[in-house]
């Protein structure tokens, strides 16, 4: 585990509770969420209606969580700002794992996982896009196995205090590497 | 399938979704001329086949595309083991996984998590379908709810089974007018299924390129035409293939055979061209019975030839075969394989004869059984692969393949 994440893994904590306010954005087994990219245009009604922006601060697009049975794992999606300001997301939580928000950047001619200082932001009508080998939301030490298939909720936190709630599926996927390997920082 | 003109529900699907660039053959025609005749165009080059690559197939809905679907170019049939300790938590949450990248990929675009996004975007009228083995209903505690034709099929005198093309807990039927996006769904689905499930076997096939032969029967490779016998679309298809009735993870299900059927093309090729017709009891080039004029006149059984004789036996495979009512009627619905000749040159080639029936034991049974017992075709076929599945209902967009099943 890189020793620059350690001691961080009780930020969100308090926030879970909050979390219970704010609307859900479930994603699974939905197959209209618009993808995050290169898709071509939408060729039934259904596909072009299901944009799930409205339900929260930002639209959750497509998010799922890589299937693990200890240890570390890491969620992914795209976040979809519509609005006009800018949203930073400051801290992520879920039942299963204290969470952090990463990045993997360039060190010593490597990439490296590491926290993301000043959190993630999501420019005004953009989409920052959470994938393996970029900013991901980072699970520190699963308490239990996160099954293929299983549905996960996540909280986010964001700097003005709000908080949004959505459901990750578990996928198989064997990619990722760089969450599981220790002393890159 | 078997009708010589396109369906019209074809035409109103292609119409709807690819914003009616595509309807029929004659538009395909239409389209591909114009381009020709564009002067940015020059002689030799490639004209697109306009809506090929676009094309969707609904994955949504009551009963499960890729049965009465019109067939695809390519196929690809996978079979798995279900994992010791999949029970039914577990097959619903591989069988939400299985649907979700289904639903995805059918509509073109890449599945979750899709390490090959680029693979998702032309879907080529993708079908999944999928298919519970015996396995999987008592996997699940569910054999309650198991078709009682759902099981293994009784032995039969021709049979050469391989343990390696035979049986499965679940099979996806995955096709599609376009060999790479059948191989890109099929690596989707297969990495999904692995918690689960182990590969049991695949069996891959083609027929006619898309537009090749619009509403043509599909030839075998021995040349014959296959699936004339097939029921109407429409009406026939469905009485044949859809059940009717029942409770809700029975209606609007059916059942599928999948038998591999190697193909002795070296013994063929001993035949001259009457006996080969005279095997079949159709005519090689147009598909008539030998006393007709057109692939689908009616046989005359009963009439005689110079010698005295039937002119189509009574060994010959269409007099085996024939059912009259579309409730004993199966639909054929099979791929051509065809894979590496030996080092002597000789094929290793057959049929992936897949059958959808409401019922495996109305339909198809008393089929197999008269084929097996005396049709002349057993000659120069051996069937070496066997499996049956119950095809469930569909799923709306919010539910998942299987839901009713599992309850």
């Amino acid at each position: 585990m890189p020793s620059t994440t350690t001691g961080r893994f009780r930020r969100p904590a308090a926030l879970i509770g909050a979390a219970l306010l704010a609307a859900s954005v479930a994603a699974c087994g939905s197959s209209d969420d618009p993808t995050t990219a290169a898709a071509p245009a939408p060729t039934t009604a259904p596909a072009a209606a299901g944009a799930n922006a409205a339900a929260g601060v930002l639209g959750i697009r497509d998010p799922w969580v890589k299937a693990a049975d200890k240890g570390m794992t890491a969620a992914f999606g795209a976040l979809v700002n519509d609005g006009d300001a800018d949203v930073t997301i400051t801290g992520a939580s879920t039942e299963v794992s204290p969470m952090e928000l990463h990045e993997m950047a360039m060190r010593d001619g490597k990439m490296v996982m590491r926290p993301k200082e000043g959190g993630i932001v999501v420019r005004a009508h953009s989409t920052a896009t959470l994938q393996p080998g970029g900013d991901h939301l980072m699970l520190m030490s699963l308490t239990r196995p996160v099954r293929a298939g299983d549905e996960l909720n996540v909280t986010l936190t964001f700097g003005d205090g709000r908080t949004q709630t959505f459901t990750a599926v578990a996928k198989p996927f064997t990619g990722a590497q760089e969450s599981y390997a220790p002393g890159h920082a | 399938m078997t009708d010589a003109t396109p369906t019209p529900r074809r035409v109103s699907r292609r119409g709807l979704l690819a914003g009616g660039a595509v309807a029929a053959g004659g538009a395909l025609a239409a389209t591909a001329a114009v381009r020709a005749d564009d002067p940015g165009v020059r002689p030799g080059d490639p004209v697109p086949a306009a809506g090929v690559g676009d094309a969707v197939e609904p994955f949504h809905g009551a009963r499960q595309s890729g049965v009465t679907t019109e067939p695809q170019a390519h196929a690809a049939f996978v079979a798995f083991t279900l994992r010791p300790g999949t029970d039914r938590a577990a097959l619903g949450r591989m069988l939400r996984l299985l649907s979700d990248d289904a639903a995805r990929l059918t509509r073109g675009r890449p599945a979750l998590a899709d390490t090959e996004p680029e693979l998702g975007l032309l879907p080529a009228r993708l079908t999944v379908t999928f298919g519970f083995g015996p396995g999987l209903y008592a996997a699940a505690g569910r054999d309650d709810r198991r078709p009682a034709s759902v099981a293994e099929l009784p032995a039969f005198r021709v049979d050469r089974l391989r343990p390696r093309w035979s049986g499965g807990d679940l099979l996806l039927q995955i096709c599609a007018d376009d060999p790479l996006t059948v191989a890109h769904a099929q690596r989707v689905l297969v990495k999904d299924s692995r918690p689960f499930a182990g590969v049991r076997w695949v069996q891959q096939g083609f027929r006619r390129a898309a537009g090749a032969e619009p509403g043509r029967t599909q030839r075998n490779l021995f040349g014959q035409l296959d699936g004339t016998a097939n029921p109407k679309p429409g009406s026939p298809a469905d009485t044949a293939v859809w059940v009717p009735d029942g409770p809700d993870w029975l209606r609007d299900s059916t059942t599928l055979v999948v038998r591999r059927i190697s193909m002795n093309l070296e013994t063929w090729d001993l035949l001259g061209r009457a006996d080969r017709e005279v095997a079949v009891g159709r005519r090689l080039d147009t598909g008539a019975p030998l006393t007709g004029a057109a692939e689908h006149d009616e046989p005359d059984f009963a009439a005689l030839g110079p010698d005295g004789l039937t002119v189509i036996p009574d060994f010959s495979h269409l007099t085996r075969a024939r059912v009259t009512d579309d409730r004993q009627r199966i639909l054929r619905r099979p791929y051509n394989y065809d894979g590496v000749p030996t080092a002597e040159g000789h094929a290793d080639s057959g049929l992936i004869f897949a059958a959808y029936q409401a019922d495996v034991a109305r339909q198809f049974l008393p089929i197999q059984r008269r084929l097996a017992d005396r049709d002349l075709l057993n000659e120069w076929t051996t069937p070496i692969g066997s499996a049956v599945f119950a095809v469930p209902p569909g799923c709306p967009e919010d539910g998942w393949i299987g839901r009713q099943v599992l309850g």
